[in-house]
């Protein structure tokens, strides 16, 4: 996509085409010629894997289109009707169900790699924002997908989760209304919830290839951080990282495989297969277990519109963090102590994301009764929620800009090459490993 | 890092997959051995037989079963099947079925309402006409629809049976709702039914539906012993059938889709190995 290219045209079709569309050159700088460093690990194959989410959640949902019908009283009956009449129906709806999951598994890995080698740093500003705004749109495109089975979950989701908008102060319940259509959740939220849901993916996708462009001109990062030298440095796309990828795919694909086939609703709320009923409530409304950390920030916060605040701020992080970091070393392979911090993060998302599948009054340690902290236990799930949201957002506002200041990394190594060929695993027997160079 | 990363989901998967956990409470649904357990579980077809029997005589009084036709009887993996009728449509067995029950229709010629046998099209008639007729003749109770009841209950099948065969005499210190049964497989809360000390709230909850299965309640053809056990059994295996019909169309896809997919890894793993000989990364 930019850069020198090494294309040439062979056949007389080619040499035709190239000067008039040289949509072939494209492709072949993109994908089969475009150097890449060498070093790439597994956790860089997520990429890959999420374009092949992205492939089929909108080759599966364009057949699943064909037969639903998008009205309240006959959403949930279609749904049903894919399973239980259409040819391979429930393959279809499965693999897209279960596939929404898959997708978020791996943007969340994908992301987490992006925060430990930190493939947000300059150059990639603009690329780490895209991949944010490809994350906020898939936020907001499964949550409209799970809107439309209209069980008793989707609909008491959609009435929670829109009535979080209300909060806003002056304008709040005007967007409400004008977003519901109506003065509840009905038979016209379903509808533009369908179509926005339909037009979304799309928009991801050409997300997507600004994200891809965006990789392009500055290249991948690589575990070590440190910049392409030389061509030493690299291996053409195609065939390395064709068959890395590849395989890696496959992999996630039977994992995949596993739950559509075997475990189909494990990833689902039970109630969800009752038709949605507005006068009865479930017991507990929760989100699917993608959206539980931030579910649980908005309820560790004990106003209603500080809580919405607090939710969009966890995902503002995201979009500052290239300015909130000041270390200028990119892989935390160099940075000892913010790799501390930074494993602490992925574990306290996921205490996050416990948090928010429970009750908020739920104890920590069963039976365990101790001191009331603004009328909550100090052993409940609400102040667990309240010490991981402290830590996620101290996290971003104060370690990672204050660790790049006072923190001493260790020595990188010259180039991508370096620490490859001083692997101990690939060095001829006998020879010293350049033992100076290693922390 | 890789084995760390490793480490750390496995935590992440542990803290998600815990049960989530509500204000109500209830007993653990029974441990049960079924045929349909695991990827390669199969239903037992002379089971399902007993349990759409069961269904038809004993539940089909109060329950609806709105997603199901007489001809989903004689599909594939269905408790009717026959290999000689490969259209469930023209299965003798399920139009005899059908045919039993009367269908409210038009008359095509006169545009009256009439009645007219089943045909194995038709879809499991409800047993009242409408919402209100069914909360008045249940005490004020809406008896669920059953066709997907095994999807749509916290522990599937487990959960069925355990309610069916759960039944008891409520604790000394309870005061029942007229109307209303204990059951400690239900979910609830009995806080405010509790008169004794309130930190040994019993667990369960109230049922509308009163005990529905009795010994030899209903007769099975086959010669098994009519317990209540085995009936809840039988029904509870239908009623799962009936929830996702084409579960073993999906299993014995499945098991051809992971032995595709495995040795599609297998062979692209040999690939990357050798691709990847010469380059030190």
């Amino acid at each position: 996509m930019s850069g020198h290219s090494n294309y040439e045209p062979k056949s007389g079709f080619e040499k035709w085409l190239d000067v008039r569309l040289p949509i072939i050159r494209l492709g072949y700088d993109s994908i089969v010629d475009f150097p890449t460093p060498k070093n790439l690990n597994y956790w860089y194959t997520f990429g890959g894997i999420l374009a092949v989410c992205l492939g089929i959640q909108i080759v599966t949902g364009i057949i699943l289109a064909m037969h639903y019908v998008a009205h309240v009283d006959m959403a949930f009956a279609s749904v049903e009707h894919i399973m239980r009449d259409v040819n391979y129906g429930w393959l279809v709806r499965y693999m897209h169900a279960n596939g929404a999951s898959m997708f978020f598994l791996a943007v969340y890995v994908h992301m987490f790699r992006g925060l430990y080698y930190g493939s947000y740093k300059a150059p990639r500003e603009v690329l780490w924002l895209l991949g944010c705004v490809i994350y906020m749109l898939m936020i907001i495109t499964a949550f409209m997908g799970y809107v439309l089975p209209w069980g008793q979950m989707s609909f008491h989701g959609a009435v929670v989760i829109t009535n979080l908008i209300g909060a806003i102060p002056v304008i709040g319940p005007a967007i409400t209304t004008w977003l519901w259509g109506g003065f509840a959740v009905d038979d016209p939220t379903l509808n533009r919830f369908f179509s926005l849901h339909y037009l979304l993916p799309f928009m991801i996708a050409g997300v997507v290839g600004l994200h891809i462009w965006a990789l392009h001109v500055p290249g991948n990062n690589n575990p070590t951080g440190v910049n392409v030298k030389s061509k030493e440095d690299t291996v053409p796309f195609h065939p390395y990282y064709t068959v890395k990828d590849g395989f890696a795919i496959s992999v996630f694909l039977l994992m995949y495989a596993a739950f559509v086939f075997f475990n189909p609703n494990a990833l689902g709320d039970a109630v969800n297969y009752v038709p949605a009923n507005p006068l009865v409530t479930p017991a507990h409304i929760v989100p699917e277990w993608y959206l539980l950390p931030f579910y649980a920030i908005l309820r560790a916060v004990p106003d209603k519109l500080m809580g919405v605040v607090f939710m969009g701020g966890a995902i503002a992080m995201l979009f500052l963090l290239p300015w909130l970091d000041t270390s200028k070393v990119r892989s935390m392979r160099y940075r000892p102590t913010a790799k501390l911090y930074f494993f602490i993060f992925v574990i306290v998302t996921m205490i996050l994301g416990y948090c928010g599948g429970q009750l908020p009054d739920n104890k920590i340690i069963p039976g365990l009764t101790t001191f009331q902290v603004a009328a909550s236990d100090l052993n409940s799930v609400v102040w667990l929620s309240r010490l991981a949201t402290a830590y996620y957002f101290a996290y971003f506002l104060i370690i990672l800009p204050v660790l790049g200041l006072t923190e001493t990394p260790l020595p990188q190594p010259e180039s991508i090459s370096e620490p490859v060929l001083s692997h101990p695993a690939n060095a001829p027997a006998g020879a010293a490993a350049s033992p100076e160079k290693r922390g | 890092m890789l084995r760390k990363g490793f480490a750390i989901a496995a935590l992440g998967l542990a803290f998600i997959g815990s049960p989530t956990l509500a204000a109500t409470t209830q007993e653990e649904p029974k441990a049960v051995h079924w045929s349909f357990e695991g990827p390669l579980g199969k239903f037992d077809q002379a089971q399902l037989q007993r349990g759409y029997k069961v269904y038809r005589e004993v539940c089909s009084a109060c329950h609806s079963m709105n997603l199901m036709s007489f001809r989903n009887l004689g599909q594939k993996g269905g408790p009717f099947y026959d290999p000689e009728f490969k259209n469930p449509n023209d299965n003798p067995y399920v139009k005899s079925i059908a045919k039993d029950y009367q269908i409210d229709d038009i008359d095509s010629e006169t545009g009256d309402v009439v009645k007219r046998p089943g045909t194995s099209a038709d879809k499991f008639p409800n047993p009242f006409p409408n919402e209100a007729a069914a909360r008045a003749s249940n005490g004020g109770a809406l008896p669920p629809d059953l066709s997907d009841m095994a999807k749509a209950r916290e522990g599937g099948p487990a959960y069925i049976y355990s309610i069916l065969t759960g039944y008891e005499e409520a604790p000394k210190g309870m005061t029942v709702p007229s109307g209303k049964q204990y059951n400690p497989y239900m979910p609830g809360d009995m806080s405010g039914f509790w008169s004794l000390d309130p930190n040994k709230v019993p667990v369960g909850g109230f049922i509308a539906m009163p005990p529905p299965l009795a010994p030899d309640k209903v007769s099975f053809d086959d010669g098994t012993k009519s317990t209540v056990e085995q009936q809840a059994k039988d029904v509870t295996a239908f009623l799962t059938w009936a929830s996702d019909p084409k579960t073993e169309e999906r299993k014995s896809f499945g098991l051809a889709a992971m032995i595709y997919l495995l040795i599609f890894s297998g062979l692209l793993y040999a690939s990357y190995r050798r691709i990847w000989a010469n380059i030190a990364h």
